[in-house]
């Protein structure tokens, strides 16, 4: 696809004038990395503070009478149990409980919540969602091209941020959110993220994006020795797999159910959702593969999609792999046959035709100290 | 604009060669470095093996992707730049002198004389720009 066709998002320009080196992303314009390269914006983002450009995410609003029960019926989690300003991850599911999407469910009210789901499956997701509305009293907008989304995440985040608005963000609890103000624009501030560190996402206005994201690099002494640093793609992922979490076509897809990539916390199976019923006689019959982290132990790098080997069989496939620049070591995730998902566990990886050792170990791989 | 240094040859594939009488020394261009992005590690061959031009001998990884990289000139591998298993950053900080990756004793300097100058090596990758 020729660059003039993919989409883009407000920050385009932001990014060519950083130095971001630009890549089709799913259909998307997007930075792989800035200047400073992948290992630097990912410990930035452990040490200090890594700005996110994640507007191409997809935000829809479901608002009326039964906006809680119309998402409980699509969704894994239970909306019930959310209160006012507070999030919860969630999956859209399958008939047979594998997975259309994962994502965020906000509640604003008991007749309005806001879902943000992946850049590349909007709309699919879009479709599964306003073609099961049947008789609910909702209505359903999809919002994407009006807002602008920035994560700004790292041990330095909130003390960043705080520079840019009146909010008490300590009083944002983790997976919750408030209606606030940065620079004086009108946003969603959510105390959430995708990189395994404490930090913000913050929704507004697009035409407001190119000011609130240099405002925050200002904010976070970008140009400095430890400043923010604008973080690429690549960064998000390295980041994301460090913290084990999942990613939408990898370890979750329509091929996978959420159980068997250890996401039975997302799965209420008391609430009635579509895909319900296969989860709980998958639950019931035992899952035959499960998701397992692992660590090389030799020299080499799984990389996604490489074949899993246990006593010379290929009983599996790696889902994620990639060098971790803040463990400084080589992990993955991939699926393996429940009988053999237990920690210490010795596999083998196909790399390129050499069969090269690693171990099942616990995830997530990196968890931040409290 | 990728640094190409004028007394180096260079193949399509993005690896120069620095002619040392008949041995050849081989890395990886400015610009395959800074395509790649960050490198992790070099995969390379052992002393002793011999491949044909073109052949594959290794890979580079970055944290984001592997690209293999290729010969592009046959023979014997005479020597393997070690240092690189410790220090792969240097692919990235200098590519054309502490990342040189294997040093092959050509069978036919011929093959060298062949590949693109530095200014041929510029057109190529404005070419690939365009």
């Amino acid at each position: 696809m020729s660059e003039e066709n993919l989409k883009k998002t407000p920050l385009n320009a932001a990014h060519i004038a950083l130095g971001g080196k630009m890549v089709d992303f799913g259909g998307w314009h997007m930075p792989v990395q800035y200047k400073a390269g992948t290992i630097a914006e990912h410990m930035a983002t452990r040490t200090g503070c890594g700005l996110f450009d994640v507007s191409h995410m997809g935000e829809i609003h479901v608002d009326g009478p039964d906006a809680i029960p119309f998402v409980n019926s699509l969704t894994t989690n239970n909306v019930e149990n959310l209160v006012d300003g507070q999030a919860h991850y969630s999956a859209l599911t399958y008939e047979n409980g594998t997975v259309v999407d994962d994502l965020l469910v906000y509640r604003f009210g008991a007749e309005k919540l806001f879902l943000v789901v992946n850049a590349g499956t909007q709309d699919k997701d879009w479709e599964w969602i306003s073609s099961h509305k049947a008789d609910f009293d909702v209505d359903l907008r999809h919002a994407s091209v009006e807002y602008c989304q920035i994560a700004i995440q790292g041990p330095n985040a909130l003390s960043i941020l705080a520079n840019l608005t009146d909010t008490d963000l300590d009083a944002i609890r983790y997976y919750h959110f408030t209606n606030g103000e940065v620079d004086g624009v009108p946003s969603i501030i959510s105390r959430t993220g995708y990189t395994g560190e404490d930090g913000f996402e913050v929704y507004a206005d697009a035409g407001e994006a190119e000011k609130l994201w240099n405002k925050m690099l200002e904010a976070g002494g970008y140009g400095d020795e430890g400043g923010i640093l604008p973080c690429g793609l690549a960064a998000r992922n390295t980041l994301r797999l460090e913290a084990a979490m999942s990613l939408y076509g990898h370890e979750i897809s329509d091929e996978i159910t959420p159980l068997e990539a250890n996401l039975g916390w997302i799965c209420k199976l008391k609430s009635e959702f579509i895909g319900r019923d296969a989860l709980a006689a998958q639950k019931e019959a035992g899952l035959e593969r499960k998701l397992v982290g692992f660590e090389m132990t030799d020299r080499g790098i799984a990389r996604d999609g490489f074949d899993v080997y246990i006593d010379e069989q290929k009983l599996g496939v790696v889902t994620s792999g990639s060098p971790a620049p803040y463990l400084k070591k080589n992990i993955g995730l991939a699926f393996v046959p429940t009988e053999f998902a237990k920690i210490g566990q010795g596999i083998k990886i196909d790399v390129r035709g050499k069969m090269i050792s690693a171990e099942i170990v616990p995830t997530p791989f990196y968890k931040r100290a409290d | 604009m990728a640094n190409i240094p004028e007394d180096l040859r260079y193949s399509k594939d993005h690896e120069w060669v620095r002619v040392e009488g008949d041995v050849a020394v081989i890395g990886i261009t400015d610009y395959a470095q800074d395509s790649m992005g960050d490198v992790v590690y070099v995969e390379m061959p052992n002393p002793g093996d011999n491949f044909n031009a073109h052949d594959a001998f290794g890979s580079v990884e970055s944290v984001k992707a592997v690209s293999e990289i290729f010969t592009p000139v046959g023979g014997e591998v005479v020597e393997i730049n070690e240092e690189l298993n410790d220090s792969p950053e240097s692919v990235n900080d200098d590519p054309y002198g502490d990342a040189w990756m294997v040093k092959i004793k050509m069978d036919n300097s011929g093959e060298a004389d062949a590949l693109l100058n530095a200014e041929e090596y510029s057109e190529f990758l404005q070419s690939e720009a365009d």
